[in-house]
């Protein structure tokens, strides 16, 4: 016999004055293989076609369907319902204005905190399209790409408990691009620089040590390695600034 | 009415590496530029994109020799002559560019080691020695269709670090990214694009973008099939408004192309870098078959001739039973846990937590999928669409045309940036000399009609079709009718049914209320549209009386090159109408490689100058 499973969703349509937020119960019977993924999709064709959530890839990859399943963020298309109860309660990923129902807007926080930590090389070196390109060990371009696999989904953002209290905490999503940023030699930027960005309490000394946000990452980075990495660097570049009157970078923007 | 105006220099449909790729362009010769996306950019279908990009450096042991030449005819052979030729030759040449321009802003591309170095290759191991002088410079791997190894790459997440790497570009030149906004229709007098009005998906409200210059990039139309490799978004979108103008055709809409490994049963894809790497495809009795049918290339001939020989092979008894279907299996075992889990990380991380399957020591169930949409708007090699001034369009949504009738592995991430480039710096010369009046009464009317369709569907004025069931009808017919092998009988049927099913989606109304961010509403507006690109799917296969690349009609079996050396344009000039008119033109205007054998895939060929049969 299959399982009847019981889905208790967070339903409020901010752009309908008469909407109020509440939970909605959907009954579904359970099929081999089924995941959050088809089981929302059969929700919203088989019974209410205003459920509101967001899928993409359907994958993994792209990041777009974090939302809290059973108490915990995580990726709704790669979580199989064998793996959880028959009761299962999806909310909406907390940090993120929400859209409606199991929808947030990522993409606006995203961006605004990409642009905040300047996430792109700073390099004064123009483009040759003649020249061949700089040679780099295959060793540190693995090492880049594995801090390079966040997908920016907000499950981090969404379990961090500094993110929960203050709207200006950048993450560990944005710490860990920096240290990605602080790893590649095409990146100019000096520690002094790096500093500006995340040596304060919107960065790495904002973050508590709680470390939910690797325990929570669907894509497994070491994000506890690389905060720790980042916090001795910053740390240490803050006595120095102590000491030493701060030079002027020559990328500084702030 | 009531709605939010944007003016802009270059208006971006799509904000994927193509679309980026272009708004860099204009934003770095000082011009403003908007990014309209269904998601956030960096959830793009181009973050899928796994195996990587192919570009003729030459710098691995097995690259040794390859030139933008090599390139050039793999990509014309793959397309089995149906590109244009002059597009791929520009895509070859500047293909190495674009790799190393990607490079010099962050791309961890993969290296060169020096020293001996074991690879795979139809299971076999062998060595190569990679030289000291290429240590450290951009290293590539096996793709099917290829003389050399050119595919460059990041482990198996290419797409997804070249897509973050271009948006860090955007984000740095401060293009302005509208995420979660759906283009709806263009603006246009006839013979000018001006924009196009558009919903916000966050609040459903309507509003216009104008612009100088309006760019489609919008990916391919994989949604019309229910078993495909792409994301939910690749619906066609850009496809539609670009057809809903009546005045620029959709080029080659029969050219789909079937991916050999889809996972069964979610469709979901395994990258080609699997088989580029060494990996190999066994049958029921856990034996290989690509190297009887294919000896020169086995599992690493073209993709439609790879599909093709699956399907038969299953056919022939000897695929896999499952709840699912038969399918066929993908062995990477052999490669070892460490290549597994560097080089082919995603795959590793996919088929455990989507089939329960660790590749490192069990079989991958897969079976051929719809993967990727040859055809598209048609433009010229400078990326502008025929018919209307100033609508431009680049990467899959296009059909610039680089990939003809079949597409190579790694030519598709590549095309994003390759002709995203060119085409980026002709939208730039565009603006240069732009004398475009945006005539806000155009909009004025184009948005009032939008409004007038919102309001229909939610008030059931047409009728109350559940735009769901239509969805999955249309989704059916495609699969079944028009799906690797084709014939006119099924593609009869299938234009039938598909016109059927047109009527029915104009009388589409709303179970839900349509307020806000309503799911139901924005898939009722584009329904139809949808259904109009796969009669021209269907109906363009239909009329193909002959097989070349990816199309295979069992009625027509040879590649005629006397009568069907050309490509289709479908255009829409009615939408009352259920059927596109086709017209026809050459494949290509320069001829640098004249038809021939591919070297793979047996088929006969009717040449260019074989008498006309009475």
């Amino acid at each position: 016999m299959s399982r009847q499973l019981k889905f208790n969703i967070f339903r409020f349509n901010p752009e309908d004055p008469s909407s109020e937020p509440h939970t909605d119960t959907f009954m579904l019977e359970e099929t081999p293989s089924l995941t959050l993924f088809i089981a929302l999709n059969k929700i919203r064709e088989e019974q209410d076609p205003s459920l509101m959530f967001d899928f993409a890839c359907r994958m993994a990859i792209c990041g777009s369907c974090g939302m809290v399943i059973n108490g915990r963020p995580g990726l709704a298309c790669k979580t199989l319902t064998a793996e959880l109860p028959e009761e299962i309660t999806l909310m909406p990923l907390p940090v993120f204005k929400l859209v409606g129902d199991l929808s947030v807007d990522t993409g606006t926080w995203f961006r605004a905190t990409n642009t905040k930590i300047e996430s792109w090389i700073h390099t004064d070196q123009e483009f040759d399209p003649e020249a061949v390109e700089e040679r780099m060990e295959n060793d540190l371009a693995n090492a880049i790409f594995e801090l390079e696999r966040c997908i920016e989904c907000g499950c981090c953002v969404a379990s961090c408990g500094t993110a929960n209290m203050r709207d200006d905490f950048v993450g560990a999503f944005a710490l860990n691009r920096i240290s990605r940023f602080i790893m590649d030699p095409r990146d100019k930027r000096t520690d002094p620089e790096y500093f500006d960005v995340v040596g304060t309490d919107q960065g790495i000394f904002g973050c508590m040590g709680l470390l939910a946000c690797e325990d929570v990452c669907p894509r497994e980075i070491p994000l506890q390695d690389q905060l720790g990495i980042l916090r001795r660097k910053m740390a240490f570049q803050g006595l120095k600034n102590i000491f030493k009157p701060k030079e002027k970078g020559r990328h500084r923007r702030f | 009415m009531e709605h939010e105006t944007f003016y802009t220099d270059l208006l971006c449909v799509g904000a994927g590496l193509a679309g980026e790729r272009v708004a860099i362009a204009a934003a770095s010769a000082g011009f403003d530029a908007i990014l309209l996306s269904l998601v956030p950019a960096r959830r793009s279908h181009s973050c899928a994109a796994e195996g990587g990009m192919q570009a003729a450096l030459g710098n691995c042991a097995m690259g040794e020799g390859d030139s933008p030449d090599v390139h050039f005819a793999d990509t014309v052979k793959g397309s089995d002559w149906g590109c244009d030729q002059e597009c791929a030759r520009i895509f070859a040449d500047t293909a190495p560019i674009a790799v190393r321009e990607a490079a010099n802003w962050g791309m961890p591309w993969n290296r060169v080691v020096a020293g001996k170095a074991k690879y795979w290759k139809g299971g076999e191991e062998f060595e190569a020695e990679e030289k000291k002088d290429k240590h450290g410079l951009i290293t590539a791997r096996a793709f099917g269709g290829t003389a050399k190894w050119r595919t460059c790459y990041t482990a198996d997440g290419t797409g997804h670090t070249l897509l973050y790497t271009l948006d860090n570009k955007v984000t740095q030149l401060g293009v302005h990214v509208h995420d979660r906004v759906e283009a709806v229709s263009l603006i246009h007098d006839g013979d000018n694009c001006i924009g196009c009005v558009a919903r916000d998906l966050k609040t459903g409200k309507l509003r216009v973008y104008l612009a100088k210059a309006t760019l489609i990039a919008t990916g391919g139309y994989g949604r019309l099939y229910s078993e495909t490799t792409n994301t939910v978004i690749n619906d066609g979108g850009g496809h539609i408004i670009a057809l809903d103008t009546g005045l620029v055709p959709f080029g080659n809409p029969e050219a789909v192309q079937f991916h050999p490994t889809g996972v069964v049963p979610t469709n979901i894809l395994v990258t080609e870098g699997c088989r580029g790497d060494g990996g190999t495809l066994l049958d029921v009795d856990e034996k290989r078959f690509m190297d009887i049918y294919e000896p020169a290339k086995a599992e690493l001939a073209s993709r439609d001739v790879v599909s093709r020989w699956m399907m038969y092979h299953i056919a022939q008894g000897k695929g896999v039973p499952s709840p699912y279907g038969d399918h066929l299996w993908l062995d990477i075992r052999h490669l070892g846990a460490k290549h597994i889990t560097t080089k082919l990380r995603e795959v590793y991380d996919l088929c455990r937590h989507f089939l329960g399957v660790n590749p490192i020591n069990q079989l991958i169930p897969v079976r051929p999928a719809q993967h990727y949409s040859m055809g598209g708007v048609r433009t010229n090699s400078d990326g502008a669409a025929y018919g209307l001034k100033g609508l431009f369009s680049c990467g899959e949504s296009a059909c610039w045309d680089m990939h003809g009738f079949n597409r190579l592995g790694g030519n598709s991430l590549a095309e994003t940036i390759v002709a995203g480039r060119h085409v980026g710096l002709k939208v730039v010369e565009f603006l240069q000399g732009a004398d475009v009046t945006l005539k806000s009464s155009l909009a004025e009317q184009s948005v009032a009609a939008m409004a007038e369709r919102v309001d229909r569907l939610v008030n059931r004025a047409d009728g109350a079709e559940n735009v769901y069931a239509i969805k999955d009808a249309m989704q059916l017919v495609m699969m079944e009718k028009v799906g690797i092998f084709r014939n006119g009988g099924d593609l009869q049927a299938a234009v039938d049914s598909l016109r059927e099913i047109y009527a029915k989606a104009k009388k589409i109304g709303l179970r839900s209320s349509g307020i806000g961010a309503n799911p139901e509403l924005a898939l009722a507006l584009k329904m139809p549209g949808m259904v109009r690109l796969a009669i021209c799917v269907a109906y363009g296969a239909l009329m193909r009386t002959e097989s070349r690349g990816c199309h295979a009609r069992d009625d027509y079996q040879a590649r005629n090159d006397r009568d069907w050396l050309n490509r289709t344009l479908a255009y829409w000039r009615d939408l009352d109408a259920d059927l596109p008119d086709l017209q026809y033109e050459p494949s290509t205007k320069v001829m640098y490689m004249p038809p021939g054998d591919r070297g793979y895939g047996k088929t006969e060929i009717i040449p260019m100058d074989a008498p006309k049969e009475d």
